[in-house]
């Protein structure tokens, strides 16, 4: 499994927290850089880079697995004392599923072109790490809001790296972003060739391995020993 | 001759890892050593050679439209397969269960060297991936259904045996600091699919 970077448990008992303290706050911003789950945690990498080719799929699935996730984590969070432990995977794999086919229900019924180039990659949303590693490291030891706030700032920074990778990709790799032409058509005509490698899914894993050098060696304490 | 097609296609020109990037988190955080990748990939092969032809017959006679019509003519328009996300993991899980304790009374040495693998496959996303792309692509029989099975699990195999013999290697060379570790994992991995895209074409 990955390693996991474990939330403290909120035990102390504060009467009336407000709903976006400094702490809550923390929980939604962390994830996007310090405690990012694809770049730092190693969470939910499967289906992070086959969506990537564009950046209408990607967004759409950021927004899939940010559903998810804060759903399901408030769900088990709230339903966390009457779970017995030792059936636990099973009752956040249902509860995850169940998410993922509503999801799924939704995106045909609105989205139906995007759901076709997702493909299995939805379904897949319920074996996704980051989801089922969040269940297991917050959301059965937290409140339910914290939770809830848990899954989003999760699912945003999953998100971010995936539209990230779209944009370079869909921009050197068909010179459009969300399906609009950006490279004028005149640097065609210079000679301007579109880089069709990038297209391809090895490149995915190469611009995911510079984005976590520029991270690292922007934050140096990221750096993992030797 | 269509079997060894499918098998050939599994392994190299769709591999799980190189073309779909699935089991990415176990493949990046089990490939330290050979030894415990070889362990990891000889039980993804198992699971996935049990688990996509069992959900091939859930699929066939449960959840596809009609699929029901074995049981009585009155339920030919029933279509289930809405529920094949939730069916296709209750059984995953149950059979990686299953074959857990098979293996643990049957083949002790084995279950030893497995280890804490076994349970850990139930989530790796290659297993169901395998499910849900043969749902998609629609095998035509139970024996194109396992082919397909073995052949994910073989290139999943390799992909991970070959990414820890670099991993070992890669200790004794001077990676740049910030790059150590996961990134230097991840570009690695992306020349090995460019080196995998070569493969691509190929058809018997």
């Amino acid at each position: 499994m990955s390693k996991e970077t474990t939330a403290a448990p909120a035990k102390e008992k504060v009467p009336k927290e407000p709903l976006f303290s400094a702490k809550n706050k923390r929980l939604l911003y962390d994830p996007l850089n310090d405690n990012n789950p694809i770049t730092v945690q190693v969470l939910g990498i499967c289906s992070a880079l086959a969506v990537t080719v564009k950046m209408k799929p990607a967004i759409v699935m950021a927004l899939a697995v940010m559903v998810v996730c804060a759903f399901s984590n408030l769900i088990i969070s709230l339903i966390r004392n009457i779970i017995p432990n030792r059936i636990r995977i099973i009752v956040q794999l249902t509860v995850v599923a169940a998410m993922v086919i509503i999801v799924d229900q939704f995106l045909k019924a609105f989205v139906f072109d995007v759901s076709k180039q997702l493909s299995v990659f939805v379904g897949l949303i319920i074996t996704n790490c980051i989801i089922m590693g969040r269940l297991e490291a917050f959301a059965m030891a937290n409140k339910p809001w914290p939770s809830f706030l848990d899954g989003i700032g999760n699912g945003l920074g999953y998100g971010i790296i995936l539209v990230i990778v779209s944009i370079v990709r869909e921009l050197l790799g068909s010179g459009a972003l969300m399906g609009f032409q950006i490279i004028p058509e005149s640097f065609y005509k210079m000679g301007y060739f579109n880089n069709s490698l990038i297209i391809m899914p090895p490149m995915a894993l190469i611009i995911v391995g510079i984005i976590i050098w520029i991270q690292r060696s922007r934050n140096q304490k990221l750096i993992e020993s030797k | 001759m269509e079997h060894l097609n499918i098998f050939i296609k599994a392994i190299f020109i769709e591999n799980m890892i190189f073309a779909y990037f699935l089991g990415m988190c176990s493949y990046l955080a089990i490939s330290k050593t050979v030894k415990s990748a070889i362990g990891l990939g000889l039980a993804v092969i198992f699971v996935l050679f049990i688990s996509v032809p069992t959900c091939y017959l859930l699929e066939k006679y449960i959840l596809k439209a009609g699929a029901l019509q074995w049981l009585s003519s009155d339920l030919a328009a029933i279509d289930l397969s809405f529920l094949s996300f939730i069916m296709f993991i209750a059984t995953i899980a149950s059979i990686v269960q299953l074959v857990e304790m098979i293996i643990e009374k049957y083949a002790p040495a084995l279950y030893s060297s497995l280890g804490i693998f076994l349970p850990l496959i139930a989530v790796n996303c290659s297993i169901l991936g395998g499910a849900l792309f043969m749902q998609e692509r629609e095998y035509a029989t139970l024996g194109e259904a396992s082919v397909f099975g073995l052949g994910s699990g073989v290139g999943w195999f390799l992909a991970i045996v070959a990414l820890s013999a670099i991993r070992e290697k890669l200790r004794y060379s001077n990676v740049p600091a910030p790059l150590r570790g996961l990134g230097i994992t991840f570009i690695l991995t992306g020349l090995m699919a460019i080196a995998f895209m070569s493969f691509m074409g190929i058809s018997l």
